[in-house]
């Protein structure tokens, strides 16, 4: 049965296994085993990554195809939520609805399109082009204040069941681990726990059908899948549309988490580089490294910055490394690990643990 | 270009553009002031860009962190200028380039070295994966621009002009910058360089051919890496002299000006063609010029305008106006 | 009659990504001779000649040039040794015209006036078109002459060893006259030549050794002239017999 939950893509390691459930439990259980406002935070921003960096992995990693225009189609979900609860004038699940389904369609339209150009430019030259794109939606996002807020961004309210002051016990419930205050937050922890986890479940089922398989043949070698009769056209739009689909998803996610959206939370090419980076270490074309990938990546980048600031506090007086070691330049070493992973690590974490457990069974 | 037949639709492009944009802005002089803009803007844009191209057709590697040359090329440039606070605040031209001239030299000194780091640590180890390449030179540019905040400060840095450089000439009702002039200048002669080092030369001949087909090239027993190397520090160079010279266009300079630039070049060199040094130019001038046009005419679509451009361009010509390579 | 040998291969094995293209290639490619290299379509003909040339390297196996093992060296050395190389696809740079490809296929020179002038008119007797369309780029020529540029380059300086592959190709048969004419004096002039061919008319009169490849092997080899008196051996290795074709 799990066999068919998980579209026969089994992890095909001790070690990756043991780690998926590890990683599985905890995040179904993070309300409970780290209870407080920072913890649940860094749980809710890996399950959006991971469903982000999910529905990006079908594109590059199964497709072969590298876009940058990713984050904008995560925007296009956040600010649909954003200003559909912001126009409302109470908020309500139609309200979110109705974001979500416009959300969609626009993104709809766009991936149809950048879909249907990429074929007739060469792969570099979509990349590039994809990069242009996103930045002007960027500046797009930040000059249309009146629709989306601008520079600041919207603050809106989510439907009483979702928010903060809404309780669903009297009392806060008192765990081994500490008291935990099951309230709309938690609700909406689980919400997106449970969206991610179809949209991750999905994901697999697409990878591992005959369209997935098709998508992987035509990244290996499109000549030789034209050749075989398969419009290849047909199936890069597709697995387009449907990357920016979930894409838009997580984008929802976002803003129904945070209450909040602006340029720099769902636009920015900082997001960008980290779904790559993410993508890399964890294992590209392999599903499951968008998931460990984020919870490594999440955890670093929520808690490097306090490395940092312990490492620069040893070291203050020293002219270069004190300058070198500050919460300030975390993206100075989140860039020389990324550098390096790509080097040294080309096949991500999901890859090497499978090649360890492909050699010990051959051995 | 030696045959008579030369194509000469992409250049016509130019100033059509600049016709089209002369009723839509009203009045002569305006126009006047900003073609010069769009042209000054245009040559920095291609100076920048030159290098990347070559680079591109020669050996098929893409750089996406071409933007730390510029960055660091710029933040030189403060550093020598602060020193030379007396010649650049006399009001004497030739005293002003006295100062300006060691700074360029400088800035495209560094950057050509930086490049000469970067080609070995960083875009050697992955010729031939694209998807590397854009990834692992994505990295280099954030780990430069990390480093140019660790010896400069994050925040941003004014660039003024030199005194003789500042304001405005007058001809008749229009206001042409004098920088500008200047810039359009030194761009003009960047271009004459290349053009003539590529076609006077036998080192020239070798990047003309290796752009076409790199393979050939080494069985007719030329070492091409060595030379890719060469070319790499010089679009280094050149994007460090990018950076003095668009630093000293906005007169502020931040460690995120390489990633501002970066979309800029790519939809110039998309434009042109890979590995085109004309197409470059032309795509550099269209582009100068619809940013200008644009920001005067209706802002709030300035990016777009340039996309919009790109995109048509691609329609009519689907690898650039002048696709060189033959891949 | 074993004049040495200037090029070996022994046991060359050459993969190109997943296939397995050749299967044990032995050549001996004697010196100061005009070797044919004959065989069907796909029969790993341009393969061994751009595992000579280090474009694709062999996966078993050694090349022997001059005595010297090049198996694992790179093409811009391998060219260095003596060697030149004429591509399926002629592989002239069409930006550049007649006068850079050459100008670049001369090593030595830094200018023109560096280049042997009487090598360049014993070029422009075998060739004239390279004459007559000197400043022009060679993407405006005609198939043929582009071919005749091609063997230019590939003669404007002395070389040890030219590998040649299929010149004849799409060319009307006075041009072909052309060809023939310009390989007969390269011979005169003591040039080892290994020269791919389909066409077995242009073979016989040129070859004086033979090698059929058939499979990623090489199942015949031996004199042309033997090869060109044997009507039968001709039919099973080629196909065809030499009155029919062409």
């Amino acid at each position: 049965m799990l066999n068919r939950l998980l579209s026969n893509d089994l992890p095909r390691s001790r070690w990756l296994a043991v780690l998926l459930v590890v990683l599985f439990l905890g995040l179904a259980f993070a309300p409970f085993l780290f209870p407080g406002v920072k913890a649940l935070n860094v749980a809710a921003k890996v399950l959006i990554f991971v469903a982000l960096v999910a529905s990006f992995d079908l594109l590059l990693g199964y497709t072969g195809i590298v876009s940058f225009a990713h984050t904008m189609f995560f925007g296009i979900g956040a600010y649909g939520v954003a200003i559909a609860l912001n126009a409302a004038e109470e908020p309500s699940w139609g309200a979110i609805g109705l974001g979500v389904v416009c959300a969609l369609a626009i993104s709809l339209v766009l991936s149809l399109l950048i879909g249907l150009f990429s074929l007739r430019v060469r792969a570099i030259f979509f990349a590039m082009i994809t990069l242009a794109v996103a930045s002007a939606f960027l500046t797009l996002a930040s000059q249309l204040s009146d629709i989306t807020g601008g520079e600041d961004g919207l603050n809106f309210s989510v439907p009483r069941l979702l928010s903060p002051g809404f309780t669903l016990t009297e009392e806060p419930l008192q765990t081994p681990l500490g008291e935990v205050d099951v309230n709309g937050r938690v609700i909406t922890y689980y919400l997106l726990f449970v969206v991610v986890c179809g949209v991750f479940l999905t994901l697999l089922r697409i990878v591992n059908s005959p369209f997935g398989r098709v998508l992987q043949a035509i990244r290996e070698n499109d000549f030789r899948a034209e050749a075989l009769g398969y419009r290849t056209v047909v199936y890069r739009t597709l697995s387009s549309v449907l990357s920016a689909s979930f894409a838009t998803v997580a984008g929802c996610l976002l803003a129904l988490w945070l209450r909040y959206n602006g340029p720099d939370t769902s636009l920015s090419f900082e997001i960008m580089l980290d779904i790559l980076l993410i993508v890399v270490i964890g294992g590209m074309g392999t599903m499951y490294g968008a998931l460990i990938g984020s919870v490594l990546f999440v955890l670093a980048q929520s808690y490097l910055q306090d490395l940092l600031r312990l490492a620069g506090g040893a070291v203050e007086g020293l002219p270069l490394l004190s300058a070198l070691l500050t919460p300030d330049r975390w993206l100075l070493w989140l860039g020389l690990l990324f550098v390096l992973s790509v080097y040294h690590f080309p096949s991500g974490i999901v890859g090497k643990l499978r090649e360890r457990a492909a050699r010990k069974g051959a051995a | 270009m030696t045959s008579s037949t030369f194509d000469w639709k992409p250049l016509a492009l130019v100033p059509v553009l600049a016709l089209i944009a002369l009723p839509l802005t009203g009045s002569a002089s305006t126009w006047l002031t900003l073609t010069v803009a769009g042209l000054a803007m245009g040559m920095i844009v291609f100076i920048i860009a030159s290098g990347l191209t070559l680079v591109f057709g020669l050996m098929d590697v893409l750089n996406f962190g071409h933007g730390v040359f510029i960055a660091l090329g710029a933040f030189v440039a403060t550093s020598v200028l602060a020193g030379m606070g007396a010649y650049t605040g006399a009001d004497n031209l030739w005293l002003n380039l006295m100062a300006l001239l060691p700074a360029m030299l400088v800035a495209m000194a560094v950057a050509g070295a930086l490049g000469l780091v970067f080609e070995r640590l960083i875009v050697r180890p992955v010729y031939g994966q694209h998807l590397k390449q854009i990834l692992i030179t994505m990295g280099g540019m954030i780990i430069g621009e990390e480093l140019i905040k660790v010896v400069w400060g994050p925040e941003q840095i004014p660039l003024p002009l030199p005194e003789a450089l500042r304001g405005s000439l007058l001809f008749g009702e229009a206001a042409v910058e004098k920088y500008r002039l200047l810039a359009v200048l030194v761009g003009a002669l960047v271009f004459a360089a290349m053009v003539w080092v590529l076609n006077r030369t036998k080192v020239g001949l070798l990047v003309r051919a290796g752009v076409q087909d790199r393979e050939m090239v080494e069985s007719l027993g030329y070492r091409i890496s060595r030379l890719f190397v060469g070319v790499f520090v010089v679009g280094s160079a050149l994007a460090g002299l990018g950076g003095v010279m668009w630093g000293l266009y906005q007169q502020t300079v931040i460690p995120q000006m390489g990633a501002q630039v970066n979309v800029l070049i790519f939809i110039v060199i998309i434009i042109g063609g890979l590995g085109s040094t004309t197409g470059a130019l032309i795509g550099a001038l269209l582009v100068g010029l619809m940013a200008n046009y644009t920001g005067f005419l209706a802002p709030k679509v300035a990016l777009f305008s340039n996309i919009a451009l790109m995109v048509a361009i691609l329609l009519w010509r689907p690898r650039g106006v002048y696709p060189v390579t033959s891949r | 009659m074993s004049a040495d040998a200037l090029l070996t291969l022994a046991g060359v094995h050459t993969h190109i990504g997943a296939y397995h293209i050749l299967h044990g290639v032995d050549l001996v490619v004697p010196r100061g001779q005009l070797t044919m290299l004959l065989g069907r379509n796909g029969a790993g003909k341009t393969t061994t000649l751009r595992t000579i040339m280090g474009l694709w390297h062999a996966s078993q196996g050694t090349v022997t040039l001059d005595g010297q093992d090049i198996t694992r060296r790179a093409t811009p050395d391998i060219a260095r040794g003596g060697v030149a190389y004429v591509p399926e696809n002629m592989g002239i740079f069409s930006d550049l015209s007649v006068r850079e490809n050459l100008l670049l296929a001369a090593r030595g020179a830094r200018t023109l006036d560096d280049i042997d002038t009487e090598r360049l008119e014993w070029i422009f007797g075998l060739f004239p078109a390279m004459k007559k369309f000197w400043l022009h780029p060679a993407g405006k020529l005609s198939g043929g002459q582009k071919q005749m540029l091609a063997v230019s380059r590939a003669i404007v300086e002395p070389r040890q060893l030219l590998l040649i592959d299929e010149p004849s190709k799409g060319l009307a048969p006075a041009i072909i006259q052309n060809m023939i004419e310009a390989f007969r004096q390269l011979k005169a002039s003591q040039t080892t030549i290994l020269l791919v061919e389909q066409n077995f008319n242009f073979a016989r009169q040129l070859g004086d050794s033979v090698a059929v490849m058939d499979d990623g092997r090489v199942v015949h080899s031996g004199r042309m002239a033997d090869l060109a008196a044997d009507e039968e051996l001709q039919a099973k290795l080629l196909g065809l017999s030499l009155g029919a074709h062409q």
